[in-house]
């Protein structure tokens, strides 16, 4: 895999950054931090055994990609479609905490009500997909949405945002989505997180292309390569692209290179990932990365990140306490009824 | 003839009265606008309704994808797969996108996947094939096989009606055979199997076009004194239980007949609930008939004899009034 050059924003004068980017800035750096400690928790329960069942799914290091698309999204307005490893981006476009501790603790509070757990979760009527396992499924999903508001011509300046990761860009659905929605010239932003590894398999063996923003090229669709561990780069990107998107310019497709801080689940250590990779610019912490730029513009002191750190953990303490104490389901509760029309649900199986 | 139709044209109508009565219907498809699909199931609708019929690339999977989004959006977009056999090529987002989605999120999906089905000479293994029973077999999907003109009418408006995914399998056989003089008036809800020929010695219990050869075979049997029941499913999920044990009450014993493969299925499932929910009322062994375990041959001479018939259904009505 031959590197293409990263382009970065980060060396960019304060000057050159539009009036609200600090505002944008500091709140995708404070869902960064959010979902950091939040994910956190989430390992710490997985490790303690008991309450959560199924496996913990973590975005260590994708925090900033996955942020930097979620503050350009407004929920209630715009479709969103995130995949695995963004918690950020979720908190970031308005999921509150509870819809992820409710989802993974299956509590009935919660928004999948123990049907089904951790990342796949969502309000598909808000215009929050709930993803399945299937990767790459989703693009036509979020595709058809907006496809559906133009129709009814409430589209208006709304726009749609959905992830991936290098793994999925393998896929046909990938394929026939992307294709897709750039035939039908929607506003959707596609972004792909290529954290080199998809679980344990590494570029070398997902694809073939220099880079994988070529593929833009070929669905005639704008598409960009940045640096996904410089907030700044990701922000200016993403940026970009929903106002490009908003402008009729169709799907945009945003490439963002990093590295997975954590294994594809906390049952994986990661092993495979080689120690060199570790010490890559592509694993530099872009939380780290986002604290020191931000204490360098003057846009916050060490002492407020210091401060609002504090006020996070306090957050999550606080959110895990009182999810903890929901209920869970109860089987001779549950309707079990997979159709909304409960007249055609077949009668229970004799058994 | 004046004033007859066709259940080819019936489908068609059903669709222009969907587009009509509700804006948030439409059409979305491989060479469904200008050309009017592969069958001309959607002839001139892209000219009566501008903007609402849209031919879509080659991508079953985004197509189904798309439809189910615009679905969550309050769309009721009718999906035409131009062969029920390249909905393969959406199964996923059909049953793990489409099929799931109330259930995990309480979000309607009403998405109508239209699968021009079954077999007719000359269409060889991949242009062929009977997609019901794969589809049944998945929670979250409504399943519907009309065989008459009527049912392919208002079966498919009240598909569009649905608050749930819906496979609509039309029998491409029937698409220019069967006439009727009108659409005629409403009969029964989906979920309700019709007794299509009333009888006491056997039932056959079938669905879509091998309703009329059962038909057909049930004529040549009653030249040698016999009654034959048969019953159309009409929706194979939900499956109408209570018609078919009800048929079976009256006569005793079962052949079910489908043009599917052979293992398990429809036919399987029919004989199933039978079994365990009606032994007392069989005087004779279920049987089953199905198309042969090969995939489906091209040449006419290996098609008729692999799928089905007048003749076999006749052959296997015989065996069964034997027992």
């Amino acid at each position: 895999m031959s590197a293409s050059p990263v382009t970065t924003t980060s060396k960019r004068t304060v000057s050159a950054y539009p009036a609200d980017f600090q505002e944008q800035y500091l709140r995708a750096f404070h869902f960064m931090r959010l979902s950091r400690v939040l994910e956190e928790k989430l390992g710490a329960l997985y490790r303690a055994g008991g309450r959560i069942v199924g496996g913990v799914y973590l975005g260590k290091g994708q925090e900033a990609f996955a942020a930097a698309m979620g503050v350009q999204l407004r929920m209630g307005k715009d479709v969103y479609g995130p995949l695995i490893r963004d918690q950020a981006g979720r908190l970031a476009f308005g999921e509150p905490m509870t819809d992820c501790l409710r989802t993974y603790l299956g509590a009935v509070t919660g928004p999948m009500k123990g049907r089904d757990g951790n990342i796949h979760r969502g309000r598909p009527r808000d215009g929050y997909m709930a993803m399945i396992s299937h990767l790459g499924s989703l693009l036509s999903v979020v595709a058809g949405a907006l496809f559906a508001r133009r129709l009814k011509g409430t589209l208006g300046d709304s726009i749609g945002a959905t992830s991936v990761g290098d793994g999925a860009t393998s896929t046909g659905a990938f394929h026939e989505g992307m294709n897709l929605a750039a035939v039908e010239k929607l506003p959707l932003i596609v972004s792909i997180a290529n954290n080199q590894y998809a679980y344990s398999t590494p570029n070398t063996r997902q694809y073939a292309c220099d880079n994988l923003v070529d593929r833009a090229k070929g669905y005639g669709v704008h598409g960009e390569h940045i640096d996904a561990t410089d907030l700044a780069a990701c922000l200016t990107a993403f940026r970009g692209a929903a106002a490009r998107a908003k402008a009729g310019k169709g799907p945009q497709i945003i490439v963002g290179t990093l590295l997975r801080l954590a294994g594809h689940g906390e049952h994986d250590d990661a092993s495979y990932i080689p120690d060199k990779k570790r010490h890559t610019h592509e694993a530099r912490d872009c939380i780290d990365v986002a604290g020191k730029f931000a204490v360098a513009q003057g846009w916050a002191t060490e002492a407020d990140l210091v401060t609002q750190m504090e006020e996070i953990r306090r957050l999550v303490d606080q959110t895990v306490a009182k999810v903890s104490k929901e209920p869970v389901p109860d089987p001779f509760k549950e309707s079990w009824l997979a159709l909304s029309t409960s007249e055609l649900v077949e009668g229970q199986n004799a058994s | 003839m004046s004033g007859s139709i066709t259940y080819l044209e019936a489908i068609r109508e059903a669709q222009y009265d969907a587009l009509r009565n509700d804006p948030a219907v439409f059409l979305y498809g491989q060479d469904i606008n200008t050309f009017g699909g592969a069958f001309k199931a959607t002839k001139n609708l892209g000219k009566e309704f501008p903007g609402r019929v849209f031919d879509s690339p080659i991508s079953e999977d985004a197509m189904v994808g798309l439809a189910i989004g615009a679905a969550i959006e309050g769309a009721r977009p009718i999906v035409e797969m131009q062969f029920a056999d390249f909905s393969s090529i959406g199964f996923n987002q059909i049953v793990n996108q489409a099929a799931t989605l109330y259930w995990r999120t309480e979000t309607p999906c009403p998405v109508t996947i239209r699968l021009p089905s079954g077999g007719t000479a000359g269409s060889g293994p991949f242009h062929s094939q009977s997609m019901e029973a794969i589809y049944a077999h998945y929670p979250g999907l409504v399943i519907v096989t009309p065989a008459t003109v009527e049912d392919a009418y208002w079966m498919l408006l009240d598909s569009v009606a649905l608050n749930d995914p819906v496979i609509y399998c039309e029998h491409k056989f029937l698409y220019y055979h069967l006439k009727s003089e009108s659409i005629g008036e409403r009969s029964l809800p989906i979920g309700k199997a019709r007794i299509a020929r009333p009888g006491r010695h056997a039932t056959v219990v079938t669905y879509s076009a091998m309703v009329h050869d059962a038909i057909r075979a049930a004529e040549e049997l009653q030249l040698d004194g016999y009654q034959i029941e048969v019953v159309d499913l009409r929706s194979v999920k939900p499956m109408d239980t209570d018609t078919i044990l009800g048929s079976v009450a009256r006569t005793g014993r079962l052949l079910a007949v489908g043009e599917a493969f052979p293992w398990g299925g429809v036919t399987a499932e029919v004989i199933s609930r039978v079994a365990s929910e009606g032994f007392h009322l069989l005087d004779a062994p279920p049987m089953r008939l199905n198309a042969k375990d090969t995939p489906i041959p091209y040449h006419p001479n290996l098609w008729k004899a692999h799928r089905p018939t007048v003749a076999s259904i006749a052959g296997a009505l015989r065996s069964l009034l034997r027992y």
